[in-house]
């Protein structure tokens, strides 16, 4: 089954999208990368995939268009991790966490027992459970993102939608984010949409890739299909090498070389 | 590991019990004291008189005095200073600004702009529960918030202190056009410009009936949202994810809180500082969701306008002090405590 299919998708403000013409499937459980340089419209894509912006084509969740959904209905189905967060003031890791739990609750109704036993078991899994009673503020980069991811597993999304996930995180802190969503969707079988800068990440994470300039699809499919010198120069301006492990992970290495003088 | 314990921003019991508690003894003491001396022991046995059924301790004058005078004065302080902290929290909850307020949002300003145009053009009609007074007071709360926000947002800044600069600018129009209004009819002038500066000079229960249908609604609608206020506290594309419509919830909290503010201001006139000073000492003790918040504000403002205007009547006795003068005189330097805590924010 396919947990997202889109057809011809243009993204950004009516009348003048800026994204355009974007096809692609994700299977249930499946992770796909959107790699592009700055300005290709990474997240623009991303936010018309999450309802927040306007969108032209087809975007279908688990065989529903997304334009029919109540924006209840969506919240349900799809989770929605920003770039940078607000994080108020004050609130404490559960308190935030908890904030998740909106879209399953009547306009006027408070958390059931069942909703904080949920809570509890997301920051469990998160490894949070000790932080829970700190103010959100107070928290680590890496605490954050993953306070971040919490709220939004409390929603108990089907589809996950990451925007750079890995910001302002050290190379070790991205690593154990990106295994903890790579386990998550393992385990739930969460469909996961997301966008990185790094490219070695996105090639050694993603089932498939979706590589965006200007506003349209300039190359899609597997990491080894898209992440190739060729492209990189061509898309990024980028002087690189795409090395492969002894493991047989694709690695891209920027070479620097010498100017003329 | 039980999360209950560490949802930390709850309205637990003992909180709303220890609240309520401490505005009845606010209440009781207010009742006490005076400008008539009938001494508290007298009222105290008053008060249980008329609790328990048995015969009044008191006379036919100071009974009026009590029942007709004191008691729906401190009643409509506590009803007013209610509805200006609720507002103030829930105008800092829509605009995502620590120093929203109604009079610094431009909307008490409005509300008086209103007031006046119906005091000068339909006199006559003050007693009147569902009047002109009320209802153009709203409208003109509404104006002056709606001005504010067009103005802060056609800045296009960020920072918390374009929408105050915006808000500052479109108080001090509205009051100058209600100042011209103010002028043109001699007959109501001195009226409406004791009103104005802020007190509760009221003739019995009149003014307590005709608050009570605007601020009973308007309160209970702003209790209601306290849960997708916070959620907004997250901005908006976040709050949009979670199945909420950030400009709907906007609508609705913005309608109920200017209501709250133009029934205070139709009857009480012009009072600053309630609406920050309150929300942010009950941020302070109880913690920044608005399901504390705005319940505790709403108890916190009734007993902050009660002592307010305790103050009023008796510091200077036997005249008496604007009201507006006592908040302002508490409520500014508090502001300036409120904008140096909020340093980070306001560029």
């Amino acid at each position: 089954m396919t947990g997202l299919v889109l057809r011809g998708v243009g993204a950004g403000y009516p009348g003048a999208f800026s994204v355009r013409g974007v096809d692609a499937d994700v299977p249930v459980g499946g992770w796909l990368i959107i790699i592009g340089p700055n300005g290709a419209g990474k997240s623009t894509l991303l936010k018309a995939l999450a309802g927040l912006l306007p969108h032209g084509g087809e975007i279908r969740v688990k065989g529903r268009l997304l334009r029919d959904l109540s924006a209840r209905e969506r919240a349900r189905k799809i989770g929605y991790a920003p770039q940078v967060p607000q994080l108020p003031e004050g609130l404490s890791v559960a308190d935030y966490v908890l904030l998740g739990r909106t879209p399953h609750l009547g306009l006027l109704a408070k958390e059931s027992r069942r909703d904080m036993r949920l809570v509890t078991d997301v920051l469990h899994r998160l490894d949070l459970g000790a932080l829970a009673a700190r103010p959100l503020h107070t928290l680590s980069g890496g605490e954050r993102q993953r306070a971040l991811l919490a709220r939004v597993l409390a929603q108990q999304p089907g589809v996950l939608l990451l925007d750079e996930p890995t910001t302002g995180l050290d190379i070790g802190h991205a690593q154990e984010l990106l295994d903890l969503v790579d386990r998550l969707r393992r385990e739930d079988a969460t469909t996961v949409v997301a966008t990185l800068h790094d490219l070695t990440f996105a090639a050694q994470y993603a089932d498939r890739l979706l590589l965006l300039n200007g506003g349209t699809v300039v190359a899609s499919g597997t990491p080894s299909q898209v992440v190739n010198p060729d492209t990189m120069r061509e898309h990024y301006a980028a002087q690189v090498e795409v090395l492969t492990t002894g493991g047989g992970e694709i690695v891209v290495a920027p070479t620097r070389t010498p100017r003329e003088t | 590991m039980a999360t209950d314990r560490h949802v930390r921003n709850r309205l637990t019991p003992w909180r709303l019990v220890l609240g309520v508690l401490a505005l009845v003894v606010v209440l009781v003491a207010a009742v006490c004291v005076g400008a008539a001396d009938l001494g508290w022991t007298t009222v105290l046995a008053e008060l249980w008189a008329q609790l328990s059924g048995t015969t009044s301790p008191l006379d036919q004058r100071g009974a009026d005095i009590l029942w007709q005078l004191r008691v729906p004065r401190v009643l409509l302080a506590c009803l007013v200073g209610a509805a200006l902290a609720s507002a103030g929290a829930a105008y800092q909850g829509v605009f995502r600004n620590p120093l929203a307020d109604p009079y610094l949002l431009g909307a008490a300003a409005g509300a008086g702009l209103g007031a006046t145009l119906a005091v000068v053009f339909a006199p006559g009609t003050r007693d009147w529960i569902i009047g002109p007074i009320p209802l153009a007071a709203f409208a003109g709360a509404l104006l002056g918030v709606g001005l504010t926000w067009v103005l802060g947002r056609s800045a296009r800044g960020t920072g918390t202190a374009i929408l105050l600069l915006a808000g500052v600018a479109v108080a001090a129009f509205l009051t100058s056009v209600q100042t011209f209004v103010q002028q043109l009819d001699t007959d109501s002038i001195k009226q409406v410009y004791t009103w104005m500066l802020g007190g509760l000079n009221t003739t019995g229960w009149q003014d307590v009936l005709i608050t009570l249908p605007y601020i009973v609604p308007a309160v209970i609608v702003l209790c209601l949202c306290t849960r997708l206020l916070d959620v907004l506290a997250l901005g908006d594309d976040e709050a949009g994810s979670l199945g909420v419509h950030p400009g709907r919830v906007r609508l609705v909290v913005l309608g109920a809180a200017s209501l709250a503010t133009a029934a205070a201001v139709s009857v009480s006139g012009l009072i600053g500082f309630v609406g920050i000073v309150v929300p942010h000492v009950v941020r302070l003790l109880a913690g920044v969701s608005y399901r504390v918040v705005l319940p505790l504000s709403l108890i916190g403002g009734g007993i902050f306008l009660v002592i307010a205007d305790e103050i009023a009547r008796t510091v200077i006795a036997p005249a008496e002090l604007p009201l507006g003068v006592v908040t302002a005189f508490t409520g500014a330097p508090f502001f300036v405590l409120v904008l140096r805590r909020n340093r980070g924010k306001l560029s």
